[in-house]
């Protein structure tokens, strides 16, 4: 907390540290940028980062719209955290839904129970070029990925949404400069530093509200490619899976059918803070099959137009 | 040999970049430290365990856990700058691991620019190279002083103490004239991690810390928080953003650079110059008398003024400099070469104007450091320029403070930033 005596040049914690930056980079990308929009996805990251623009811009309203990628494959407890919060912060809420880009037919329908979370990138990219978005907040940290490790805060995407690791700006300072040209629109990351330890002790310090399942609860799951998956009207018994009842919370939210839970008897944030401490495996890891498929399948998804 | 200044209140987060050329062990030391700290999870240390069966180099190729790019794991360099974060019970590291070739160099800068400290790795077999040299130089440009130089790869050359001592020499002479504040050279092996965070009995004439312990005791915070401490008055706050208050009322937010800001301060708006006082100062955890440098925060004013982003706010008795014409180092990126009249344009602060580069008088040869006069830069040369402004700036000479004293440039069609710029010549660049 901020109290005269944290004034010395000497010490300032470092959660303070980190909150001043992160809305540094978001007024600056507000100021620079036309048009910016913040995803917003309902998970611990994206909620740290919606609680930081509040913060950036209050007393007044978001100077700019909040954006969700709808898979359709939702936990329904998230979906009712989001409509929630959107409520009681009164700020504007687009929904991007990759169920349309389906039905639209400008993606292939992966059947019933088949994985939506690649398809994101089509529908998160039709609605940039639909609102003429020229700068795309989200809450991606460095920590998670090796891909996203390489990153800059302000990260450029050419007409087609690519990145290119290869072809980064130099970024210097604090120097965040959003220049783009028509259709070109940048993504940035004011969580780039922070770590999933740094989310949760500033979860606990600000008393940010999560969605439920995020905290140790009863469900009916299945094991499947070493992932505890939820039973939901997406996720089928397939031959030899049996359902069982576990304890368990989510450390990341995404899609249904590909965001695994782990065994958890965390209940409150101070427990997860100590899970987190000592957990032996990354949250990705733990809990996402969508990076299991190659070597650098976050600089893939990447390169298309991914988060 | 050890001046490292050792500080029991020692800041708890400490960012430093990774310095050396190619194939001296950069990534290997760092992948070294992350598991030997136990930073990495299971499944990490699995992945890369599998990547290096894969590419056949070994059973644990450490290079790998920064290397992430599906191009730099097959060429095995590093294109871009990773950035690693670990924690021990003592404090808190932001890693920068920066490229090695002369073509990435601007990735380079772009992880030094905000480091309190620079890793330089050796390679003790070989001795200095050149592109080690070129990064010293560019991060000492870069404000960087504290220095912790690894002589890596000992164990190839069998522990002998006259290549640690070679080490010692070839930077020692270069400390001086780089103003390099505090040095530790340490005799290492990333590969068997010799000295990085267990002390090895290999080298029996060393006696100084550990890497990991020589990181964990330097002082932090210098990229942004020490400079200006020296002159209370030296406030700094770059305007951002005007925030409109319920009931009217305006209050001015940005990020508190230089000296911390205070109610009751007498502050100058800049470049207009016009006076007033802070009535309240308010940081993201609410309304406070005082708030330090790095803090977002938002002001008001006693006096109703014109004050716009790109404005700065500034402690009455030191004020910056207000200037259309500047002086500066570069460090040029651009792929063609700089030559007088061209024009950018210039990010200085939270302020974005055109810019024409009047003259260019000097560039630096970094393998002697010696200046020689130019009217042009070729890729990655660093050099003297006069800078012209449509609208003014205002500076401070970089070596007083890191944020006011900096700039980029920027290619008017491409979008691209193309220069790092310096304001005010250091005294590596005023030597003949």
């Amino acid at each position: 907390m901020t109290t005269t005596d944290t004034a010395s040049n000497e010490r300032i914690d470092h959660l303070d540290l980190l909150e001043s930056h992160a809305i540094f980079i978001i007024r600056e990308v507000a100021a620079e940028c036309e048009r910016p929009v913040l995803l917003f996805s309902g998970g611990k990251d994206s909620a740290v980062l919606l609680h930081l623009a509040i913060k950036a811009f209050a007393p007044g309203k978001l100077p700019f719209p909040i954006m969700h990628v709808d898979t359709g494959h939702n936990f329904p407890e998230v979906i009712d955290y989001r409509d929630r919060l959107v409520e009681r912060l009164g700020e504007r809420l687009i929904v991007a839904s990759v169920q349309e880009s389906i039905d639209k037919g400008r993606v292939a329908d992966p059947g019933p129970f088949g994985m939506r979370n690649r398809l994101q990138t089509t529908a998160l990219l039709d609605a940039i070029n639909e609102h003429k978005f020229d700068a795309a907040f989200g809450g991606a940290r460095r920590d998670e990925d090796k891909a996203r490790a390489k990153e800059r805060v302000l990260s450029f995407r050419d007409a087609f949404g690519q990145w290119d690791p290869r072809k980064q700006r130099p970024e210097l300072w604090q120097l965040y400069q959003g220049k783009v040209a028509p259709g070109e629109h940048l993504r940035g990351f004011p969580l780039s530093d922070w770590t999933e330890l740094d989310i949760w002790q500033y979860i606990a310090r600000e008393d940010i509200e999560l969605p439920t399942i995020y905290f140790s609860h009863q469900r009916e799951i299945i094991q499947r490619d070493g992932m505890l998956l939820a039973v939901s009207e997406w996720v089928q018994l397939r031959e030899g899976e049996v359902v069982e009842t576990r304890t368990v919370r989510f450390r990341t939210v995404g899609d249904a059918t590909c965001t695994g839970s782990v065994e958890s008897h965390a209940s409150t944030i101070e427990d997860i803070i100590t899970e987190t401490a000592t957990s032996t495996v990354s949250e990705r890891g733990a809990t996402r099959a969508d990076d299991k498929f190659s070597e650098t399948a976050m600089e893939d998804r990447k390169r298309e137009g991914y988060f | 040999m050890t001046t490292t200044t050792t500080n029991d209140d020692v800041m708890d987060l400490l960012r430093f970049a990774t310095i050396g050329s190619v194939d001296d062990g950069k990534s290997t030391l760092i992948g070294r430290l992350l598991v030997d700290t136990r930073q990495l999870f299971d499944d990490q240390i699995d992945a890369v365990a599998q990547a290096s069966k894969d590419r056949g180099v070994g059973d644990l190729d450490l290079s790998f856990v920064t290397d992430g790019l599906r191009a730099e794991r097959e060429q095995g360099i590093t294109i871009d700058v990773a950035y690693r974060y670990a924690a021990t019970p003592k404090r808190k590291f932001v890693i920068a691991d920066c490229p090695g070739h002369v073509q990435y160099t601007a990735n380079m800068a772009t992880g030094a620019s905000t480091a309190d400290l620079a890793l330089v790795v050796v390679d003790a077999t070989t001795g200095l190279k050149e592109q080690t040299r070129r990064h010293l130089c560019i991060a000492s440009l870069l404000g960087v002083r504290q220095l912790i130089v690894c002589a890596n790869k000992m164990d190839e050359g069998n522990w002998r103490f006259p290549l640690y001592e070679r080490v010692v020499a070839q930077m020692s002479a270069l400390a001086k004239t780089l103003e390099i504040e505090s040095l530790t050279v340490i005799p290492i092996s990333a590969l068997n991690g010799d000295n990085v965070v267990d002390r090895s009995n290999a080298a029996p004439y060393y006696e100084g810390p550990t890497v990991l312990e020589a990181l964990e005791s330097a002082p932090a915070g210098g990229w942004a928080g020490v400079h200006g401490v020296e002159t209370d008055e030296a406030t700094r706050l770059p305007v951002q953003w005007i925030l409109r208050q319920p009931g009217g009322g305006r209050t001015y937010a940005g990020m508190v650079d230089g000296a911390p800001i205070r109610v009751g301060e007498q502050v100058t708006v800049l470049p207009a110059g016009l006076t007033s006082t802070v009535t309240e100062v308010r940081t993201p955890s609410g309304p406070t008398d005082v708030a330090a440098v790095g803090l977002s925060v938002s002001v008001a004013l006693a006096d109703d003024l014109d004050v716009s982003r790109g404005d700065m706010i500034v402690g009455s008795a030191n004020q910056p400099t207000v200037t259309n014409e500047i002086e500066a180092t570069i460090c040029w990126f651009g792929t063609g070469s700089l030559t007088p009249g061209s024009r950018f344009r210039v990010k200085h602060t939270t302020r974005t104007t055109p810019g024409i580069v009047d003259t260019i008088s000097a560039k630096l040869d970094v393998n002697d450091l010696s200046l020689s006069g130019t009217s042009e830069l070729v890729s990655n040369e660093i050099g003297v320029v006069r800078l012209k402004t449509a609208d003014p700036l205002v500076v401070d000479s970089y070596g007083v403070n890191r944020i006011t004293g900096s700039f980029v440039l920027v290619d008017e069609v491409t979008n691209i930033t193309v220069a790092a710029g310096m304001v005010g010549i250091p005294t590596l660049l005023h030597q003949g």
